[in-house]
């Protein structure tokens, strides 16, 4: 178990610090007499000699007893003495197990290995525990604590109750506190001190403290039992909130990207009525800018690493958007009024873009890092966040009410609506439809190219990048109902938080396929998707 | 002429009858060394051609004289050749690596015990000839009935046609669903008997494949020149109208689009012996959409363009491929840009309007003239 061997790491490091600080005293050649006895003594003298060394509560034996556990306690044929042998290339360096003093290389053949069985390894572990609990350092009492939770020994009990009456750290306290309810647990000592022992584990709430109940609740019998019983039942009950919870957070942050890869296109085709298969190369123009804005950071200013994604965001707006401007300039405005002709052709050109992509990037994945500030995660309850999904969940948001914003309260948000929803009328009012078409379909881009640059963080920057999207931001904008962006937020966020309640039960690329049948089912019933424009613009 | 055939139909139905007679027997007989010769390379591209040629006719069939874009006609393709996968599998039995006699070698692999209970019946011909046709056309039905019902029309039915075959890629690439997950099924013997790699075979399927074409091409001829036929062209032109007037719309779209899937699935049947493989890939909507752009490019509404559309394509992309490979997405791209823009009515529309600006209008009885869709104009 990784966790026992960094423990068993920390606790003979620090260990043999303190000891070397303290020097050798007179005690000290007690330990030595002790240590050196295990050499010729069997399990049970074993654990005789471990035992005294428990209770003589000497922090100055953790490196040898964790030698022992580990198999690195040995005898030295030559004088009999008991040392600690550290694998040093092909030879062993041995180490006096007390002074920590190098002792010089010895032979492998001139070694001979104290035997430990399980049940001795138990034992180590828990008086090693314990006797660590007084440390100095609060990580090494903590892991001490985490220790005693886990063997559940009660012979650290004595040694807990000192220990935590002079633990001062509260948080360190708690643990000791629920380590010794997990001791007392395995006693029979009376029932009111059991059933208040219960009280503190179920406060712990997580797996272990389940674990741990259960096993109560198999051996116990009478008050204990029914107690420990009721408890599983509630620590089930919030495990499962927060389950639950998890599952809504992972929702939350595939939606938040299906929402990013979808807000362009509700706005070339949910506003526009334009099919834009090329969309998601847009998004990919986004993710290549980003990439390029790296390189060029990385080669003359590695300093600005940690700003590249925001320098990368207006520049990836300005491209794609410029790029959605030619292709509305040349290809998409002579196609108004014949959609399936707008399909094929954008269609056409994602596949040139692609290409060209591919030809200039190459057609493998391009690295692009994350910065410091994305990177990490925190806990929160029961549930684990990385920065990165906290940021796109709040960028995507973000673009969502910027769009809104400029939709709902500027002159060129304005004059876009009027020129979708009467385009002559707008026309004769002196707006330069023509004008709007193209800023518009650049903004769609635009945007697209944003979410490439926050996409970037999450998927492979590949000239594939903007195909697996193409399906989901169509379905989002579909479901969601054409020309509404509040429909494209909830939208892409139901789809995703429903796909991520399946995935348990189905499984990834099951999940995803109910999802789409889901949809083709949900088209039938609402053609025009949950949020569906009413009036005269439907039928247009 | 029956079926309203123009001048142009019938060099087609002439052309197929002697490629089907021709093709085989440059192939068999004529020594490799002469010019005359027909390598079985070429008589498998060019097999594989005519399979793709009736898949285009099919979405010819549902496009052209219906109006309907279907973005999934690769589903039903590759459904059809899933279904003639499975006999072919079923016919290897303990010739495969493991030498099951029941299961394919891909069960073996997965340690499967037994054939799940879809497999039955497969290593019947007759069956699998069956199932060619019903099982893409019973989705094309059960799908149609929902979509048209509900009266879901234009970019909508294409965009939910495309996730129907995205749904289907992702399933067939899952190996629980028992059809060989992303290796798919490949390592064909023979079909009824005949070896595959035989010379003699591959000439038979390129000679059933021309004649499925020319049959393909005679019923949707028969269909878009009957009654139905106008009323299936009604429907593309003014869809509102015709059923004001009384038609019940769905059930024209519903006929025309199951009768299509089972043309398409036929299409992938007949290729897939041909190619000797057939894996998930088949469903990509990629190939659905290129599969639109062929009959784009032949000239959609017109059947012969269709098929020819296909012809020429995958002719440009073999070339393309094997001299410029870097280049090919870009000739592609260009064309779906080019067709839409440049040659609304396709190659064929081009050849006819020449004619009709040379000489006298003679214009085929039942040829419809592509109207640019009214809906979309308003």
């Amino acid at each position: 178990m990784p966790f026992g061997i960094t423990l068993r790491r920390i606790v003979l490091a620090v260990a043999l610090a303190v000891v070397g600080a303290s020097g050798v005293g007179a005690h000290a050649d007690t330990l030595r007499a002790r240590i050196d006895a295990l050499a010729t003594a069997d399990f049970a003298a074993k654990e005789a000699i471990i035992n005294e060394l428990a209770a003589a509560g000497d922090a100055e034996a953790v490196p040898a007893l964790t030698a022992l556990g580990n198999g690195d306690l040995q005898v030295r044929k030559t004088d009999g003495k008991v040392i600690i042998a550290v694998r040093d290339g092909n030879s062993y360096k041995a180490i006096d197990p007390v002074s920590a003093a190098d002792l010089g290389p010895v032979d492998r053949a001139a070694l001979d290995k104290i035997r430990v069985n399980n049940n001795l390894r138990r034992v180590i572990s828990a008086v090693v525990g314990s006797l660590t609990l007084r440390s100095k350092d609060p990580s090494v009492r903590r892991a001490a604590a985490d220790a005693v939770f886990k063997s559940r020994d009660a012979s650290a009990l004595d040694v807990l109750d000192e220990a935590i009456a002079a633990e001062t750290d509260n948080g360190i306290r708690r643990r000791m506190v629920l380590a010794r309810a997990a001791a007392i647990l395995q006693t029979n000592r009376p029932e009111p001190d059991r059933l208040a022992a219960i009280a503190v584990v179920a406060e712990h709430g997580n797996q272990d403290a389940k674990d741990l109940l259960s096993s109560v609740a198999a051996s116990a019998d009478g008050e204990v039992k029914r107690k420990a019983t009721a408890s599983i039942a509630l620590i089930e009950q919030s495990l499962a909130m927060w389950s639950v919870g998890q599952n809504i957070w992972y929702g939350l942050s595939l939606g938040s990207v299906l929402l990013l890869a979808a807000i362009g296109l509700a706005i070339t085709f949910g506003v526009m009525g334009v099919i834009n298969m090329a969309h998601g190369e847009m998004v990919m123009i986004g993710a290549y800018v980003t990439f390029m804005v790296q390189e060029v950071i990385r080669t003359s200013a590695p300093a600005l690493f940690d700003v590249s994604l925001l320098i990368a965001l207006p520049l990836a707006f300005l491209t794609a958007g410029a790029v959605g401007v030619v292709i509305e300039r040349g290809i998409i405005r002579w196609l108004y009024g014949r959609p399936l002709e707008t399909l094929l052709a954008t269609w056409g050109l994602s596949l040139v873009l692609q290409q060209a992509v591919r030809s200039i990037f190459g057609p493998t994945n391009r690295e692009v890092g994350a910065p410091s500030w994305m990177s990490g995660a925190f806990e929160l309850g029961g549930l684990t966040l990385t920065y990165g999904r906290v940021w796109i969940i709040v960028f995507a948001i973000a673009v969502f009410i910027l769009l809104l914003v400029v939709l709902k309260r500027t002159a060129f948000g304005l004059q876009m609506r009027a020129v979708t929803q009467n385009r002559r009328m707008a026309s004769s009012m002196g707006i330069r439809t023509t004008w709007v078409d193209a800023l518009t379909f650049g903004l769609g881009s635009g945007v697209a190219g944003i979410a490439g640059v926050a996409l970037s963080q999450i998927d492979n920057v590949s000239p594939n990048l903007g195909q697996s999207y193409i399906i989901d931001s169509f379905m989002v904008v579909v479901f969601g109902g054409v020309g509404n962006l509040w429909g494209t937020l909830v939208g892409a966020l139901t789809l995703g938080v429903v796909n991520k309640f399946l995935e348990p039960y189905a499984g990834a690329v099951l999940g995803k396929i109910l999802v789409l049948v889901f949809i083709i089912l949900f088209i039938q019933k609402r053609p025009r998707g949950m949020f569906a424009l009413k009036g005269r613009a439907v039928e247009s | 002429m029956p079926l309203g055939l123009s001048r142009i139909g019938v060099a087609f139905l002439l052309s197929l009858a002697v490629a089907a007679v021709l093709v085989p027997v440059l192939n068999l007989t004529v020594a490799s060394d002469s010019t005359w010769h027909v390598s079985t390379t070429n008589v498998v591209l060019f097999g594989k051609y005519l399979c793709y040629a009736l898949l285009a006719l099919s979405i010819d069939l549902v496009w052209g004289y219906c109006g309907i874009l279907s973005l999934g006609h690769g589903a039903f393709f590759a459904l059809g050749g899933y279904a003639m996968g499975m006999h072919l599998m079923r016919e290897i039995g303990s010739r495969g690596v493991y030498g099951n006699p029941v299961l394919p070698d891909f069960m073996v692999f997965l340690n499967w015990k037994e054939l799940p209970w879809y497999w039955y019946g497969f290593d019947q011909f007759w069956f699998a000839a069956l199932m060619v046709v019903l099982a893409p056309g019973a989705l094309a039905f059960v799908f149609g009935m929902f979509a048209f019902r509900s009266r879901v029309t234009g970019v909508y039915l294409s965009i939910i046609t495309q996730a129907m075959t995205f749904a289907l890629l992702l399933a067939f690439f899952r190996n629980d669903m028992g059809f060989g997950g992303n290796n798919g099924l490949t390592d064909f013997k023979g079909v009824l008997g005949f070896d595959l790699q035989n010379n003699a075979t591959r000439c038979g399927l390129f000679a059933l494949s021309a004649i499925a074409l020319a049959g393909g091409f005679l019923a949707c001829r028969a269909i878009v020149s009957s009654k139905l036929g106008k009323v299936l062209v009604a429907v593309r032109d003014a869809e509102s109208r015709t059923r004001f007037i009384g038609y019940r719309v769905e059930h024209y779209k519903l006929f025309v689009f199951t009768v299509s899937a089972m043309m398409a699935g036929v299409a992938g049947a007949l290729y897939v012996p041909q190619v000797g493989i057939i894996n998930p890939g088949e469903f990509a909507p990629a190939n659905s959409i290129e599969a639109v752009i062929w009959v784009a490019v032949g000239g959609r509404g017109t059947l012969v363009g269709a098929a020819l559309g296909a012809l020429v394509v995958n002719v440009g992309k073999s070339w393309f491929t094997g001299a410029l490979p870097e280049l090919w997405l870009f000739a592609l791209g260009g064309l779906f840009i080019f067709v839409t823009l440049f040659l609304p009515k396709g190659l064929l529309g081009l050849v006819r309007s020449r004619r009709v600006a040379s000489a006298a209008p003679v214009e085929a009885p039942g040829e419809p003239v592509t109207v640019i869709d009214r809906q979309a104009a308003e």
